[in-house]
């Protein structure tokens, strides 16, 4: 198949029903409702469940249920709708369910705007909801890679049994752009086994139960330390990232998603300024891609973070430097995006 | 040698962990007797709440999942979405179900989802330490309702039973009571049709079953079958089928 | 090449319509686009408009704040867009509707009568094929051709009956365009 052109949010919800997605419950907020209205229209197209649920919350517990049943589960939402879902997220990481969670993230806090924006990174990188857990997340910048991300998404949590949420903002979600969907099928991991799922006992030796509830504190103990034991696995495996002039860079941007595509017109513009920039963009926030960081602040005089919120993957960036280099920070926020030429200023100010 | 008495064999073989006098264990055993009369517990995936019977997903001989407080509606419709032929029942508590559930509940019975809940009423929050509920009575103690629950300021009791009776996706709502061996004949025959409903795909069944809490109203089990269910539970929640279509 | 176009108008008027015939026709033509609408509260207030851009090289911001092509619908996108398009750029009015006030001499001006040329293909709805008629053959941003072709596969065939007035439109908008 040819190249489609696809708005993000379309593309994301076709990508997860090309990964074998036939369950998805969500619940209605800008800038994503393109995805409940793609899957309502599509999903009784191949057999598949759409349920607009009552709230966020339910949508994250039906979740939640049919995950556990073991079927290919996602949902999505934005800032205030992913806050409501905190509570289903840390149940689904103490129960080991896999599933997906698409957040098109827009300004906050609170109520905040339907723009794009950046600030939830805290909230998925440090776990928003309660208790020692981790999602694997990861920040599409264009709308093919959100397509490659969303088959990856599937396979990830099925692997390691845990929450993949795509990191987006609403502009991955507007923006339409060519996409490739038949390329994304050859992605495709092979089908992981659920022998723990409840589908009822006459499908599997013994009772099937899914739950995180460890009443005696020495249990709950090992169960935390094997699921920090299973994340340093992920750490190890997952993190990924994009260098772009990195060869010879003296200043180092670091964004990622929308924030880093147009930093990469910014990099541009400064080399043409005779400005030796870089950029490095992690696709994977967490885990973080440190190594590449730690690298970097051998190499450079200097690193700017740019991002769409008020300074929070800086501080992932400043972990990795380790003091080796100085670290500085441009950011736009409460919807507001940053133009190229606003980050070259920034670019001037840091190599002054 | 005849048996005249057995366990369930959908009731797991484990001591609960019920407060003496407490009905959660004879409402444990009609689920276990229905899924046993149906023999459906190697088909059958149910829902534990947060509350008293938080750890029921251990006292069941099925598939179980533990739900967040209140979203077992929510759990069971993911299930049920996942595993159409599966029977899947919901076990609920008041504080469960009537308060931070509610939203979950009343939806789950809206859209006709074809799942059985059980929902365990004793006005009272058990597992916390006799919290005021949604469901408790007009002037009942409770640790949170020190003087009585007023009617100025925290209002009269939820029927949650009536209110979910009046939406379409409901077909099938009765009331029933623990309160003697009568009630629980009664009730057993509610519980079973509910599920035997599900089998059949009739769409949403619900049980209301009101129940004891001996502990945290203070008073000796006898005393609280007699007393609070039969004197004072009965006249706010009349007994009986809602609905049944 | 990159070409960097906002195209701003009333709700209904096809705005997004016409960057998306821009967008479809120039990947078919082997570009990179990327199409972003604005959305949320400046749609409430029934002005629309999206950010097209259309590259023979990575793209990077798809959000376009100095167009070097500018379509601008109605007044309200003109008086937003006038100072914002690149010098040298091109800028197109919908003369239909806007009477501008004030011209800038260092970018290019287009007059567009789209509703007349509408009018006179005998369809009031090609209006704003008008307009992409005349933009396509002055900026060459995608070949006339392309653009047809796009729009017959967004129109599909029950509505491909309507293909030969929108090409005449389109063809009319080029030629009733005036430099000014």
């Amino acid at each position: 198949m040819a190249k489609v052109l696809m708005k993000g949010n379309e593309a994301i919800a076709e990508a997860a029903i090309t990964a074998g997605c036939r369950h998805y419950f969500g619940y209605p907020i800008t800038p994503q409702n393109e995805i409940p209205e793609y899957m309502a229209r599509r999903m009784p197209q191949v057999n598949g469940t759409f349920v607009q649920a009552e709230s966020e919350i339910a949508a994250i517990n039906m979740v939640y249920g049919a995950a556990g049943a073991g079927a290919r589960v996602m949902t999505s939402s934005s800032s205030p709708g992913i806050s409501l879902k905190q509570e289903g997220l840390s149940y689904i990481a103490g129960a080991e369910i896999p599933c997906v969670v698409v957040n098109m993230v827009r300004g906050g806090p609170g109520l905040g705007s339907i723009q794009p924006a950046q600030s939830d990174y805290y909230q998925a990188t440090r776990g928003g909801g309660h208790g020692d857990y981790r999602m694997i997340v990861l920040t599409p910048a264009s709308v093919q890679e959100a397509v490659e991300m969303t088959v990856q998404a599937f396979d990830l949590a099925d692997k390691y049994r845990m929450t993949v949420m795509l990191l987006g903002d609403g502009m991955i979600g507007q923006i339409m752009e060519p996409v490739d969907l038949d390329a994304v099928k050859t992605l495709m991991a092979p089908a992981v086994e659920k022998p723990w799922a409840t589908t009822g006992m006459k499908n599997h030796p013994g009772r099937n139960v899914v739950n995180s509830l460890y009443i005696q504190p020495d249990v709950l103990e090992k169960v935390n330390e094997r699921l920090e034991a299973k994340y340093r696995e992920v750490e190890r495996e997952v993190a990924a990232h994009e260098e772009m002039m990195m060869e010879d860079a003296q200043i180092v941007l670091a964004a990622f998603g929308t924030t880093a595509r147009i930093c990469k017109s910014a990099v541009r513009m400064a080399r043409a300024k005779g400005i030796k920039a870089g950029l490095i963009r992690p696709k994977t926030v967490w885990p973080f891609p440190y190594a590449a960081f730690e690298k970097a602040a051998e190499q450079a005089q200097s690193i700017l973070c740019v991002e769409m919120n008020m300074g929070q993957m800086i501080d992932d960036v400043r972990i990795a430097a380790a003091g080796r280099c100085p670290v500085s920070f441009y950011g736009r926020s409460g919807g507001m995006v940053p133009t190229p030429e606003e980050i070259v200023a920034a670019i001037e100010k840091a190599v002054k | 040698m005849a048996v005249v008495f057995e366990k369930p064999k959908a009731l797991a073989n484990v001591p609960l962990h019920y407060c003496p006098g407490c009905t959660h264990g004879i409402a444990h055993r009609l689920v276990a007797q229905a899924l046993d009369a149906l023999d459906c517990a190697d088909n059958t995936i149910g829902v534990a709440p947060v509350g008293c019977a938080v750890f029921a997903y251990d006292y069941f001989n099925c598939d179980m999942q533990e739900a967040a407080h209140g979203r077992a509606p929510a759990v069971a419709t993911g299930i049920k979405r996942v595993c159409p032929e599966s029977v899947v029942f919901t076990y609920q508590g008041d504080g469960d179900l009537a308060a931070i559930g509610l939203a979950e509940i009343t939806s789950a019975a809206m859209r006709g989802e074809n799942i059985t809940v059980i929902f365990i009423n004793n006005a009272i929050y058990g597992m916390t330490g006799g919290q005021m509920a949604p469901t408790t009575l007009v002037g009942q103690k409770a640790t949170t309702a020190p003087y009585g629950r007023q009617l100025v300021g925290q209002g009269s009791p939820i029927r949650v039973s009536e209110m979910i009776a009046t939406l379409d996706g409901a077909t099938y709502v009765e009331r029933v009571s623990l309160h003697d061996a009568a009630n629980v004949n009664r009730a057993k025959r509610a519980v079973e049709k509910a599920f035997r409903r599900q089998i059949e795909k009739k769409g949403f069944s619900m049980v209301e079953i009101l129940s004891t809490c001996p502990t945290n109203w203070g008073l000796s089990p006898v005393e609280a079958l007699n007393y609070i269910i039969k004197e004072q539970m009965l006249p706010v929640y009349p007994l009986g089928v809602l609905k049944e279509e | 090449m990159e070409h960097r176009i906002i195209v701003a108008g009333f709700g209904g008027q096809g705005v997004l319509l016409i960057g998306n015939l821009i967008c479809h026709a120039g990947m078919e033509e082997g570009n990179n686009v990327a199409w972003l609408p604005s959305y949320g509260p400046e749609m409430r207030g029934g002005t629309a408009s999206c950010s097209v851009t259309v590259s023979d090289d990575e793209i990077g911001s798809p959000i376009v704040t100095q167009p070097d092509i500018c379509i601008v619908m109605n007044q309200p996108s003109l008086d937003k867009y006038l100072d914002a398009v690149q010098p040298g750029g091109k800028l197109f009015i919908n003369s239909s509707l806007i009477k501008p006030t004030r011209y800038r001499d260092d970018i290019e001006t287009y007059l567009v009568p789209t509703s007349e040329v509408a009018q006179e293909v005998g369809n009031l709805r090609t209006a704003n094929m008008v307009m992409l008629g005349a933009v396509a053959a002055i900026t060459g941003v995608v070949k006339t051709e392309s653009a047809v072709a796009a729009l017959r596969e967004a129109f599909g065939e029950r509505r491909a009956h309507l293909i030969p007035v929108n090409e005449k439109a389109m063809a009319l908008g080029a030629e009733r365009t005036e430099k000014v």
